[in-house]
């Protein structure tokens, strides 16, 4: 008997495990929701601050912010790699690594140095084993992301930016496509890619007849740094978002995943001790009838 | 058009107006000022405090923002809101209190060891029942 106690050991191990994979499917699912909601929400911002930013790149103004002029040589470059800070998403951290791993091969196999910028525990503590040079990290950012907590990292990448430490940034992270997929993306954030601003271009033409500026106040300088930080921030905490809607639905996959591997393993282990119990009632059975035939 | 401008007042957590508006009073950085339809294009920096709205055949109604960015186009006006309570020294703060957590994660990162231990070891459950199905799939 001892070969069916362990068994029913095992089995009891797995339905502990399937009842915390249930448990983290249902919380996935639930807020998976509101992460989807949060994204919805962040969108029209970053719609509004493009239009701004594209306004004003159309418009005649006397300073032109370094943001937008793309430089000749790239010798170092920043990424900003969004991850999620908990685990068991299926390979959802791992995609997005993988990618940017890749990335930074090609990157230093031509001879530039890379910073890193991360958001969330799994990249950094993935970085931080790759020995990359990372010069400031997001982690702990817990359901809703805050703007708060983003600015100071994305400001020591975008200080280095205007003091020339690096000459380009990209950011990595999962783009939500639906609740079965989502996509690891790398998009560059500085300089702005005009492609990008010139999106709705066609849908405001009286804004493109040339010749006119703003009136600022209290100076155009100030007015159009402040507003170029945001756009870059909106575009942070956009593709954060982003990846939080997909690290939700991503989990509760998995877990569902799991949930239900655990389930046909419970099915195949209770099926195998039936049989061992049966056997054994079976040749105890046989060795009454064989002892009382012998007497 | 020509009575009316489109207003959007919209933070990066949530769009909070948008609708034709006859007339808007905003607390720009220089004073307060009042936008009618078709005014010159105009880009500022607003403080917190209330935006005056009176849209057309409605009561005025006063939306309050934290501070943010106002851009004026002849008949598109946008309110950017800001959701963090900003200035340039805090911003600064900020910057380096980043730097230096990244720094110190850098040396030392052992004191989530215990909670990613516990996770590695349900990872690790989970990964087996994975590997177990597939077995599975495979003899059949």
């Amino acid at each position: 008997m001892s070969g069916s106690r362990e068994i029913r050991n095992k089995i009891r191990s797995v339905k502990n495990t399937q009842k915390i994979t249930r448990a983290m499917e249902m919380v996935a699912a639930s807020k998976m929701r509101k992460a989807q909601d949060r994204m919805k929400k962040a969108r029209p911002y970053g719609e509004k601050i493009r239009n701004v930013a594209a306004h004003m790149s159309r418009a005649n103004t006397e300073y032109r912010h370094p943001f937008l002029i793309e430089r000749d040589t790239v010798q170092r470059t920043a990424i900003i790699v969004v991850t999620s800070d908990k685990g068991l998403c299926g390979g959802l951290n791992t995609n997005v690594l993988r990618r940017a791993l890749s990335e930074m091969k090609a990157w230093q196999s031509e001879g530039e140095e890379l910073e890193v910028c991360c958001v969330g525990n799994k990249g950094l503590g993935f970085m931080s084993r790759m020995k990359a040079n990372v010069i400031s990290q997001v982690v702990g950012l817990g359901d809703t992301p805050d703007m708060e907590k983003l600015i100071g990292a994305v400001k020591v990448v975008l200080d280095g930016y205007t003091e020339d430490r690096f000459d380009r940034v990209y950011i990595f992270y999962n783009r939500f496509i639906n609740t079965m997929k989502q996509e690891p993306v790398m998009e560059q954030l500085l300089p702005l890619s005009d492609d990008k601003m010139k999106a709705d271009q066609d849908a405001d033409e009286k804004a493109s007849r040339t010749g006119w500026d703003y009136i600022y106040e209290p100076e155009a300088k100030p007015v159009i740094d402040d507003i170029m930080i945001r756009y870059v921030e909106a575009l942070v905490y956009q593709a954060i978002t982003e990846n939080m809607a997909s690290e939700q639905s991503a989990r509760m996959v998995a877990m569902k995943a799991a949930s239900d591997n655990a389930g046909n393993v419970i099915d195949e282990l209770t099926l195998v001790y039936n049989k061992s119990r049966q056997a054994a009632i079976t040749k105890e059975l046989s060795e009454i009838v064989g002892g009382a035939a012998a007497v | 058009m020509g009575t009316v401008f489109h207003l959007d007042i919209v933070s990066a957590e949530e769009s909070i107006y948008s609708g034709p508006v006859e007339f808007l009073v905003a607390p720009a950085q220089m004073g307060e000022v009042g936008v009618y339809p078709r005014h010159t294009p105009m880009l500022t920096r607003i403080k917190s405090g209330m935006v005056r709205i009176k849209a057309q055949l409605k009561e005025e109604e006063l939306v309050y923002v934290s501070g943010g960015m106002l851009e004026v186009q002849p008949d598109v006006v946008t309110i950017l809101a800001d959701t963090a309570i900003r200035s340039h020294d805090l911003d600064e703060a900020k910057a380096i209190e980043a730097k230096k957590v990244a720094e110190e994660a850098m040396k030392n990162r052992a004191s989530e060891l215990d909670y990613a231990k516990a996770q590695a070891e349900l990872m690790e459950a989970v990964s087996q029942l994975a590997a177990i199905e597939k077995l599975r799939k495979r003899r059949h």
